[in-house]
């Protein structure tokens, strides 16, 4: 687990006047899942057509396996690519398609064909051999992209948002698949999204940018309880953000009341941000909660409630299982461990974090 | 109701079709099958059999074959480099591009008899610069000149046309299989831009192979095309009869390209008729 197959040294990247990619520093390490989340316009995409071989770095190095491929076109990478479109060739048949790369390389047509038959079982296409493109529905053309790729036994894989233009169903099924698939071939993952959810499903490791910076890098349990920033936590699942005052190790100070948490070292009465997620704020009888507020929205969402609870001048998010009537008093209790502190953004980098899509 | 009142905007273009396209093919087909008295015959059809005629089909053929060849190797490059460029970049080269047809066609090509004469512009600054003078005015090769600086525009519109529909990404899609460039383009660019290429070669093609204004204004009158022919029994000679004639043969050579085309042309995308 420990080889990095790729290491991005200092790669920066800009088009014209508008900075890209700022130095940015990353590896991946051999069979991993690694998921490059953040909105449109953070560098994700650009990332990954970087690793891909299709745009060089203005500044830095690639390096695949320890060799610098950094100048190398993209037919001469051990990789392949899964693009967001498809990008199937539309005038021939599957098995022409999937054969491609294949046949660039010299293969013979019995290992082909013998590929062919094993790459459209691994992706439940079976007997679609003579299909068009065209006759296929989306799901199943990203499958045969997919397979497309698969065939060459590519040391990495680099999807490109493979799954932006499906339906929600047909979106959870192929994530499944997916993760399968990658536990089957065994080889490393680099995948493209904007949404968060379907980061934390497939991941082993999630890289959240934004603005061209990586703000966070973690297991997808540490990216959303311990977010490290403000952009995090919003960025990935609801969360209510609350400038606080760190009074001393283990206790915050937020909103006119104290409450105890489990953090250390961030020095006495120093300004931070704090993260409680809705589903951690509990709410309990008025006199029992550390503040007390008011219900002021309810909708039901299916598996809980959503609601808004207004507390000394502030709208609190909370997912419960409960359910408080709007205009019921309340009061709102939050466990230790569950309140994250996050040190407040210094460099003007970090400004950018704050600055939502 | 609704339905009724829409079919009403077609009528211009029915009336517009039946009034100079349909009577005028009928015409052309009245007086090319049938003799001065106004029997059916095929003599007129069969005209073309003169050694003079036949030589001048077979000219027509070659130079629009020719020139359709030329004008494809000298688009297909063109329109690649102009499908690549963002719209700002791109927008300024079509323009330089396009504004000769703003020009009436025959000004243009009589630009070119001017430029090609002996004692012409060309001829001025090559034997200024101690150069052999360039003698190509009234040679088959000022024609095939005139008929790709004439329809080069139109073998270059449905070419880029074409490759600006194929998806970047496929493209990409190719490279990252191991395609080298030109891999890619044998095997992805080229199959997908056919109907480009059909459609662009018939609308170089058609209007090179009929064509009488290029050949007698850059081919004097010593080098006479199938154009020219028909042109002469129409203007000079008054023989309706022999000149639909000889232009039912034309369309036939016409109407055989087009099967051609369509043959390499699955989808039907290129289709010009």
């Amino acid at each position: 687990m420990s080889i990095k197959l790729i290491d991005l040294q200092h790669i920066s990247k800009s088009y014209g006047s508008n900075m890209v990619l700022d130095d940015m520093n990353l590896y991946i390490r051999e069979n991993e899942f690694l998921t490059l989340l953040g909105p449109s316009g953070c560098g994700k995409t650009t990332t990954l057509r970087i690793i891909g071989g299709f745009e060089s770095p203005d500044t830095g190095h690639v390096m695949f396996n320890g060799t610098d491929i950094t100048k190398l076109p993209p037919n001469k990478r051990q990789l392949n690519t899964v693009f967001q479109k498809y990008a199937l060739f539309t005038h021939m048949n599957i098995e022409e398609n999937i054969a491609f790369g294949l046949r660039i390389k010299g293969k013979t047509d019995q290992y082909i064909k013998d590929k062919i038959k094993y790459a459209l079982k691994l992706v439940n296409l079976d007997g679609y051999e003579k299909r068009m493109p065209d006759s296929l529905s989306g799901g199943q053309q990203q499958r045969i992209a997919i397979a497309r790729a698969i065939v060459n036994e590519p040391k990495l894989l680099l999807l490109d948002e493979p799954l932006g233009a499906l339906d929600l169903k047909l979106r959870q099924d192929m994530q499944y698949e997916l993760i399968r698939l990658k536990n089957e071939l065994g080889i490393t993952f680099i995948y493209v999204t904007h949404d968060q959810e379907e980061a934390l499903t497939m991941s082993d490791t999630i890289v959240v940018m934004n603005q061209g910076y990586i703000q966070q890098i973690g297991t997808p349990e540490s990216i959303y309880n311990e977010p490290e920033n403000a952009f995090v936590a919003d960025f990935i699942g609801d969360s209510n953000i609350i400038d606080a005052v760190m009074v001393r190790d283990e206790l915050v100070s937020f909103l006119g009341a104290r409450f105890a948490c489990v953090d250390k070292g961030f020095g006495e009465n120093k300004p931070v941000d704090v993260v409680i997620r809705p589903e951690d704020v509990l709410l309990v009888a008025p006199d029992e909660g550390t503040i007390c507020g008011e219900v002021s929205h309810l909708i039901f969402k299916g598996v809980h409630y959503e609601m808004e609870v207004m507390a000394n001048g502030f709208e609190w998010l909370v997912h419960s299982t409960t359910m408080f009537p709007v205009g019921t008093k309340v009061g709102i209790k939050v466990d230790p461990f569950n309140i994250q502190i996050m040190n407040k953004p210094v460099s003007e980098d970090e400004e950018a974090v704050g600055v939502e899509e | 109701m609704l339905k009724n009142k829409k079919k009403w905007f077609a009528a211009p273009f029915l009336i517009w079709s039946v009034g100079f396209i349909l009577i005028p093919l009928g015409m052309v087909f009245y007086y090319g099958l049938r003799d001065k008295s106004g029997a059916f015959t095929l003599e007129n059809v069969l005209a073309i059999g003169t050694p003079e005629r036949l030589k001048a089909l077979w000219l027509s053929l070659l130079l629009s074959f020719i020139a359709t060849i030329i004008c494809l190797l000298l688009g297909y490059p063109l329109a690649s480099i102009l499908s690549k460029m963002s719209r700002n970049q791109h927008s300024m080269i079509v323009m330089i591009f396009i504004l000769p047809m703003w020009m009436n066609f025959l000004l243009r090509t009589l630009a070119w008899q001017t430029l090609l004469e002996k004692t012409g512009v060309i001829n001025n600054i090559l034997t200024f610069l101690h150069l052999p003078a360039l003698n190509i005015i009234n040679t088959p090769y000022a024609i095939i000149l005139g008929m790709v600086y004439n329809f080069l525009p139109f073998m270059v519109l449905p070419l880029y046309n074409s490759l600006t529909k194929i998806d970047p990404s496929v493209i990409n899609a190719a490279r990252d299989l191991g395609a080298n460039g030109v891999q890619t383009f044998c095997k992805i660019t080229l199959p997908l831009t056919v109907p480009g290429i059909i459609s662009g070669i018939t609308m170089v093609f058609v209007p090179a192979l009929t064509t009488f204004v290029i050949s007698s204004l850059l081919g004097g009158s010593k080098i006479l095309l199938i154009g020219n022919i028909i042109e002469q029994q129409f203007t000079q000679a008054s023989n309706w009869q022999l000149g639909s004639g000889l232009s039912i043969v034309l369309m036939i050579f016409i109407i055989i390209n087009m099967i051609i085309t369509s043959i390499f042309d699955k989808d039907g995308e290129g289709a010009v008729l």
